[in-house]
């Protein structure tokens, strides 16, 4: 700065004299316009999925009605087609997932919040949320080439020969170890989902009041009555909502599952070790080639259906978790 | 055994059934890089960047066009998505925060979210692909451009929910206009938060393979036109690891380090970012 | 000195009157400042306090109608600015938060440089060249006591000056603006003993310029600082007067309470 010039206005900054402006409003109009109709843009986005695959699964769904269901038929070229095994194989391989992704998630959460010592849970907790973000197709390749032939030659003999020696589940665990299969994409959909479902259970332990914890401990609760008695039952929705967040994620995981599970349209044993199809999986192997019309409209109805299931389950988990918050604000 | 002795067995047992439920997710984590990394390696070479995918069975050949295209994808998609998601995240912060729009929005945001990113994928190819008769490039970057919206639009509103009321205030307290308060003072505020948020949704595009499938398609050869099919490294890992010929599977395994890494790296970029930032 | 509360051109800027009549205003439902009536005298300070939550800084914020931004909060009465009413729908809040300037609790400086943060309301409400604008932004530090502090290194982050100095910025971000009235909220309640002694000898100098009023909950401040003293209770204006007679010979039983300690 001129030192000159501030000592020659010195007295004009000093004067009382100002010459305001108006402020205009129209820059705050045009912005608070363009913001709003924006997230009407993503409110909008979800009505327009819905609508646009009806729309392109029309056919389809007038042809087959809701028989399409629970039809296992799919033969493209006879133009048969029904939904059965594909849905079966996202339930299915979802579910397995559910079941080894949970007791394990409550278990990492458990010693992120209570067992780690502190410095070791942030790169901990960095190193299971990166779990999350490596890409599903990476998941799908390593465990086409990698995993599922050491799933095939060690861990199915060993499920066979122990689980599949039970009466009731036995069946499930019978059959030829291809590797490939339902059983294999349950996995792999397990471990995709583990760091959703810790983040979520480890984000709720923490927020439980100290006191509650406090006063359970000093009753001469140990670590584990703790967890168990007091911090779940408290946090019960809110750990439900994050299983559900992660089931949402292995209904609706494309990649990782259609490299592992087999394609197949055919089931003809109830064994897990069987290969199957998804909807997911049905939909990135055919849908690129397939025929105009009741192919490609079926396949639409594929996707319709996955986005309807996905997104109840979706709902359920936002209002458990929402409902968490609002008890905590209480 | 009294129940003293009982009690702390269980306890005992649980904790070291907790530490297993850690070492098990660890492990994944590590067999999975310890692999890519590994056999990413022995795929890695010059000609990685210098030639284009090669029919099956070729002497050589790279996956120049795949990686040119995947950042054309990637960063048209960020590009247009991430405006767009950061005016919808203002909205719901500085807006919205207490009327039922707001509430309709975040809640049904939080859905798309989480939502399969291959419905996405049928849905552009339902509105777009199948008005315009023809697999294009541009339809792969709408697709990913809404995957990186709801992203966006949740950090950026988690961001601004954070900037404190009290800095709002004292902007008004000037006579600012609300459209200069949002973007001069808490957007500014708010910045660090909302860029790890770009980062985040790159990252999470960057090996997306679903949503192109049957929009982008992919594209043996190098093209960069936005109205035909653009070859892009997810959906060429896709073809060539499922494919029965063995350098083609290097092919595959080469870009799987490189997504890895991209996206691992990214990740850990943000997260570094917006530590900093927060320790400021 | 008549002023009209929508932009002019050229006006004159100086310290002005401000008057409750018939004040009442609203958290939704409840009543929250009942029939408030009084006039705040220029180039004096004048302190609002009492014990918290009655109704002092819900009054200092009608003043530059800051309420607005909340929809539940509601004002009826008039207030008026140079006998201007400022609740008059018709008034520009932006021109009207130009002559109403306003310092808050903790001090927010905005992430920008020091320069930027004084000459980012200078030049929302005026046109300035570069050379006025900075010979304003000195203007600015020079009263606010900050300048010798910071002249060189006008281009660092606001946020890396001290608490007391981050006051004092906002404080020079305040007048820059030219403001008729200063209003602060307990502006010193997070500083310590050194920096709040600053405060209040920049205020007492800065009443010639500017009127002032100041909340706060600390009572040696008040009779240290202020000319007027106005002592509420429950939303109710107790007791109001020259800060000595407040002090020293209240009128009222509360206003004694209080201030001898016995409550509140």
């Amino acid at each position: 700065m001129n030192t000159e010039a501030i000592g020659m206005n010195v007295s004009k900054a000093d004067s009382t004299l100002v010459t305001r402006k108006p402020v205009s409003r129209l820059g705050s109009v045009i912005f608070g316009g363009v913001s709003t109709s924006f997230a009407v843009l993503a409110l909008a986005l979800l009505a327009g999925i819905i609508v646009a695959l009806t729309v392109a699964a029309w056919p389809a769904i007038q042809a087959f009605g809701p028989g399409f269901l629970t039809s296992p038929d799919w033969n493209p070229p006879a133009e048969k087609f029904g939904a059965l095994i594909p849905v079966y194989g996202t339930l299915v391989s979802s579910i397995i997932a559910l079941v080894i992704a949970v007791p394990v998630s409550f278990g990492i959460a458990l010693f992120l919040t209570e067992l780690s010592p502190l410095w070791l849970r942030r790169p901990l907790g960095t190193a299971i949320e990166l779990l999350a973000a490596v890409p599903s197709i990476v998941f799908g390749m390593w465990g086409l080439l990698v995993f599922a032939p050491i799933f095939g030659q060690y861990i199915q003999p060993l499920l066979r020969a122990t689980l599949g020696e039970l009466p009731l589940v036995g069946a499930l665990f019978s059959g030829p170890s291809l590797g490939i299969g339902l059983l294999c994409a349950g996995v792999i959909l397990a471990v995709m989902i583990i760091p959703y479902i810790a983040s979520v259970m480890r984000d709720v332990f923490e927020v439980t009041p100290a006191m509650l914890k406090e006063s359970a401990y000093g009753l001469g609760c140990t670590t584990w009555e703790v967890m168990w008695r007091v911090v779940l039952p408290y946090t019960k929705n809110g750990v439900i909502g994050g299983v559900m967040l992660g089931l949402g994620r292995a209904l609706g995981e494309t990649m990782a599952v259609t490299f592992v599970i087999g394609n197949t349209n055919f089931l003809n044993s109830a064994s897990l070790f069987a290969p199957g199809n998804s909807i997911t999986s049905a939909l990135a192997n055919e849908f690129a080639e397939a025929e105009p019309g009741l192919h490609t409209a079926s396949l639409m109805e594929l996707g319709l259906i996955l986005f309807v299931i996905t997104l109840i389950v979706l709902i359920l988990s936002k209002l458990l978790l929402l409902r968490l918050s609002a008890n905590e604000g209480r | 055994m009294d129940l003293l002795a009982r009690r702390k067995l269980t306890n005992k047992v649980a904790l070291s059934l907790s530490l297993a439920a850690m070492a098990f997710g660890l492990f994944w984590l590590a067999w999975i890089l310890s692999t890519v990394i590994q056999l990413g390696i022995d795929g890695l070479s010059l000609s990685l960047f210098t030639e284009m995918t090669p029919p099956p069975g070729a002497e050589s050949g790279g996956l120049l066009n795949a990686i040119v295209g995947s950042l054309i994808l990637v960063g048209l998609g960020t590009l247009i998505g991430t405006p767009v998601g950061i005016l919808a995240g203002i909205y719901l912060a500085e807006y919205g925060r207490y009327t039922w729009l707001g509430r309709v929005t975040r809640f049904v945001n939080d859905l798309l979210l989480s939502a399969p990113s291959i419905v996405i994928g049928l849905f552009v190819y339902a509105v777009i692909v199948a008005t315009t008769g023809k697999f294009s490039a541009w339809s792969g970057v709408v697709a990913l451009a809404l995957l990186v919206l709801p992203i966006v639009i949740r950090t950026t509103e988690n961001m601004l929910a954070l900037v404190p009321g009290s800095l709002r205030e004292a902007a008004y307290a000037l006579g600012a206009p609300k459209h200069i308060v949002i973007t001069r003072v808490t957007l500014r505020a708010a910045r660090s938060g909302v860029v790890t948020g770009v980062l985040l949704a790159v990252a999470r595009i960057a090996g997306e393979t679903a949503p192109l499938l049957f929009t982008a398609l992919s594209n043996q050869f190098w093209s960069v036109d936005l109205n035909e099919p653009m070859a892009n490294l997810p959906v060429t890992i896709f073809k060539f690891a499922m494919s029965p010929f063995e350098d083609w599977q290097r092919l595959a395994w080469a870009g799987v380090l490189l997504i890895t890494l991209g996206v691992l790296g990214l990740n850990i970029i943000a997260r570094v970012l917006f530590r900093a930032e927060k320790l400021h | 000195m008549q002023q009209a509360i929508h932009p002019n051109q050229g006006v004159i800027s100086g310290p002005a009157q401000i008057a409750f009549r018939n004040f009442n205003f609203y958290y939704g439902q409840f009543l929250a400042l009942k029939n408030i009536n009084f006039e705040i005298e220029k180039q004096k300070v004048t302190a609002f306090i009492g014990p918290s939550g009655c109704g002092k800084s819900t009054l200092l914020r009608t003043i530059n109608r800051m309420y607005d931004l909340y929809p539940n909060q509601r004002a009826e009465g008039e207030i008026l600015l140079n006998s201007q009413n400022l609740l008059d729908p018709k008034v520009d809040v932006t021109t009207l938060r130009a002559r109403v300037g306003m310092v808050f609790q903790k001090p927010t400086p905005f992430p920008m440089s020091i320069f930027d943060n004084i000459a980012f309301g200078v030049s929302l409400h005026e046109n300035l060249s570069r050379a006025e604008l900075e010979e304003r932004v000195e203007w600015a530090l020079v009263k606010a006591a900050l300048w010798g502090e910071v002249k060189d290194k006008l281009n660092q982050s606001g946020m890396s000056l001290s608490g007391g100095q981050q006051q004092r910025l906002c404080i020079a971000r305040g007048i820059a603006v030219k403001p008729e009235v200063l209003l602060l909220d307990e502006p010193t309640s997070a500083l310590d003993p050194i920096s709040t002694s600053r405060i209040e000898e920049l205020v007492i100098e800065l009443k010639n310029d500017f009127t002032i009023v100041i909340v706060t909950h600390n009572m040696q401040q008040a009779a240290r600082i202020s000319d007027y003293t106005a002592y509420m209770y429950l939303g109710e204006l107790v007791e109001y007067g020259v800060t000595d007679e407040i002090f020293l010979r209240p009128k009222k039983k509360e206003t004694e309470d209080y201030i001898t300690g016995r409550f509140g």
